[in-house]
């Protein structure tokens, strides 16, 4: 480091081929110092570390994985951008490290070669060495350097092995200009892929005199698993199989965890509650804060387990067969095939599938999939499902075996599904209309999963959930609480002390079940109460009054706020859930002020229908402002679901009448 | 779109039968596409290998430089292969 005694920091970038180990060499040297956020304007990821020297230490920068610097894509722009100092907020690099894959050499090299025309100094760091040579393939590595002019260095992210190499190249090269190894000419007549040939041409040649293959039995392992995994007929059911897997396990270990979440953060609400005086702070704080970014935090541990199978998937290679799988049938309507996981993840919470969209290249598909990643039923539908099912609909059969509930739920995911495809039909062939990109994918050999990226992977993806969509949830679970709360109501002021301990007042609530409760008055003569009133008109033709449009404006917030909202309408109590007898009677026993029946099973049907369809959760619509970068984007979303649902709805409630179901 | 003979020296890669190993003599068209393979070292002179098919046809799947390759039957149409 003898040059740099004025310089403050090194910057260096990283560039490779996706799968080369890029990342995990990444994470190797920088450890958990890195930070990840978007290029301004727009959704390219930005990853920067802290890479810590002899002395001092070098500002590290992720490029994104890239086949090629011939800027076709905005990852590639960016990748440009950043290698010629052009990138805004991010400092020319002093070097670059090029990631070159020994087991894929020839076309990993393509873009060294391209990297060398930029003149910043470059060191090829070599990985998957120990693949390579257990295939019995043989490199001479001193003379693959100097026919590239380059240092190269073999690294092994696991073991550390290269990592003193790579520091003492670095001081060897940065300052010194780098140059292009080989001439550029070709044939005229190859017009522009004339430096596409000739880059090839110089490679083989190089491949050719450094190293020696061993008679190509390498990718037999990968093709003998894929004989299974990709077959023509099993490997769909295979696939349909791992799905399930991997959905019943995050099922099935995040439920755990997200009750405990749940009680947790009730009982430090209560815990506010009992500890500091009553009034309007405390209100603010158990009511609205932590009710508020509580019911969000809640999803963590799904989205965590979701992100850690991502990973795993993605890692072992496995991700790139099932798109290969299923592109045929994602194409017919307009989507990637690398849309699936998204999609199926969506099912869970849309929320970690909308995150999900980050590995579809092209901005038209992955905004496609973003758009319609809602209308698969995801899991705070459950509740409003369950409830209304059963309310109007327990008990019952349809032909003679199965049950009426069953068969409704079915029928509402396969409404969402039905819809959503339509809609990325439509979306493909107007506002994002755009020619296929490219299918083209490498199929990466099948790899063990490296523990620590899985790991880091998984904690850097659940942070930002917690940071992003947090702050906008906050900021939202404030404004619907004093929706609620605001203007205060006479009655309530004096009852304030019994409320204090709503939970435990439950029992005494429900006993006097025909006076109106405080909250019940409360929210009667709240903002959102008028609210509800105001929006009457507009959801009369649905068959809902204004208590169930109290309910539907406080559940835009999240789904399953209805089923606590509604519970308050209807006097019974906080902290009722879908299953609760007494809400259910409420429901069934609701009657307007001239005396006519509120709820019938058309009614709830209606409610269901609306769920399906509308856009209804903040956490959702923080993450796809977010991940479009775009608020365009994100008020159209919620737009024409808002309508498609207001519509359904409506064609459900007033044919049903007509039909007679009523 | 008519396919190309197989009694015929060249063919493209659309229509190579599953096993079958052939060299590129040419990547015709200017799109994205080609660009694309081309990059990713599909160019005349290289030799590939056609491994499979997904279900229903399409994509399939290659082996080329030593590595694994999908992409769809109308960007296969592209490269012009003979034996």
């Amino acid at each position: 480091m003898k040059h740099n005694g004025h310089k403050s920091q090194l910057t260096i970038a990283l560039a490779g081929n996706p799968n080369a180990g890029k990342t995990t060499l990444f994470n190797s040297l920088t450890g958990l110092k890195q930070k990840v956020a978007n290029y301004p304007g727009v959704t390219v990821e930005r990853k920067q570390g802290t890479w810590k020297l002899e002395s001092g230490q070098a500002n590290l920068i992720d490029l994104p994985g890239l086949y090629s610097l011939d800027a076709t894509s905005m990852d590639e722009q960016i990748a440009r951008d950043v290698i010629t100092g052009e990138q805004v907020g991010v400092p020319k690099p002093d070097a670059v490290i090029a990631v070159v894959d020994a087991t894929n050499l020839e076309r990993n090299l393509y873009l060294v070669t391209q990297i060398f025309e930029f003149g910043i100094p470059v060191i090829v760091a070599l990985t998957m060495i120990d693949a390579f040579e257990k295939q019995k393939h043989e490199i001479d590595i001193a003379k693959l350097s100097a026919l590239l002019k380059v240092p190269v260095v073999a690294v092994n992210a696991k073991t550390g092995r290269g990592r003193n190499e790579l520091l003492k190249q670095l001081g060897d090269v940065v300052g010194k200009p780098q140059s292009v190894p080989f001439e550029m000419n070709g044939n005229v007549e190859d017009g522009q892929n004339a430096k596409i040939f000739a880059r090839y041409k110089f490679i083989s040649e190089v491949v050719q005199e450094s190293v020696k293959h061993n008679d190509r039995k390498e990718h037999r392992l990968s093709e003998k698993i894929d004989r299974v995994l990709t077959h023509k007929f099993f490997g769909l059911i295979i696939l349909v199989g791992v799905l399930l897997l991997v959905f019943q396990t995050i099922f099935s270990w995040a439920s755990l965890p997200m009750d405990l979440l749940d009680k947790g953060f009730g009982a430090f609400g209560d815990l506010v509650r009992a500890e500091m005086p009553p009034g309007i702070l405390t209100d603010l704080l158990v009511d609205g804060i932590i009710a508020g970014v509580g019911g969000v935090l809640v999803f963590l541990p799904q989205i965590l387990l979701l992100f850690l199978f991502i990973s795993i998937l993605e890692d072992t290679g496995y991700l790139s067969r099932a798109a290969f799988l299923l592109d045929k049938l994602m194409s017919r309507v307009g989507l990637h095939g690398k849309a699936f996981l998204p999609l199926m993840s969506s099912f869970a919470c849309a929320i970690p599938g909308i995150m999900a969209t980050r590995t579809i290249e092209s901005r038209r598909d992955r905004f496609a999939t973003i758009m319609i990643a809602p209308l698969m039923s995801c899991s705070a539908r459950l509740p409003v499902y369950t409830l209304m099912i059963a309310a109007f609909f327990a008990g019952r059969t349809v032909f003679g075996f199965l049950s009426l509930g069953a068969v409704l739920m079915l029928a509402m995911y396969s409404l969402g599904i039905i819809v959503a495809i339509a809609v990325a039909f439509v979306l493909k062939r107007t506002l994002l209309k755009a020619p296929p990109p490219p299918f083209v994918m490498e199929l990466p050999p099948y790899r063990l999963p490296n523990v620590r990226t899985v790991l880091q992977n998984m904690f850097t993806r659940g942070w930002l959930f917690v940071k992003r969509a947090g702050t906008v949830i906050l900021a939202i679970s404030i404004i619907l609480w004093a929706l609620t709360y605001f203007p205060r109501t006479a009655v309530n002021e004096q009852s304030v002390p019994s409320t204090a301990t709503a939970n435990s007042e439950v029992r005494s609530v429900e006993a006097q079940a025909d006076a109106p409760s405080p909250e019940s008055e409360q929210l009667k003569h709240s903002f959102a109460g008028m609210l509800g009133h105001a929006i009457e008109p507009v959801i009369r033709p649905l068959g809902f009054d204004w208590k169930i449009g109290v309910a539907l404006i406080a559940s835009f917030a999240a789904r399953e706020v209805l089923v606590s909202t509604l519970s308050i309408i209807y006097n019974v109590g906080k902290d009722q859930d879908a299953q609760s007898q007494s809400l259910i009677s409420a429901i069934r026993d609701a009657r307007s002020e001239d005396g006519t029946v509120t709820w019938t099973p058309l009614t709830a049907v209606t409610l269901m229908v609306f769920f399906v369809l509308a856009m209804q959760c903040m956490s959702t619509v923080a993450v796809v402002r977010r991940e479009t970068n775009s608020w365009r984007w994100t008020l159209f979303m919620i737009g024409y679901m808002t309508s498609l649902a207001w519509i359904a709805s409506f064609i459900t409630f007033q044919g049903g009448r007509l039909l007679g179901f009523a | 779109m008519l396919s190309t003979p197989m009694d015929s020296e060249s063919t493209t890669l659309r229509d190579l039968p599953v096993g079958t190993s052939a060299r590129v003599t040419a990547v015709n068209g200017n799109s994205r596409i080609t660009r694309r393979l081309m990059e990713m070292g599909v160019i005349p002179g290289v030799s590939v290998e056609v491994i499979k098919t997904a279900p229903f046809g399409d994509p399939i799947e290659i082996r080329v430089r030593g590595y694994s390759l999908a992409m769809r039957k109308n960007e296969a149409d592209s490269i012009e292969v003979s034996f």
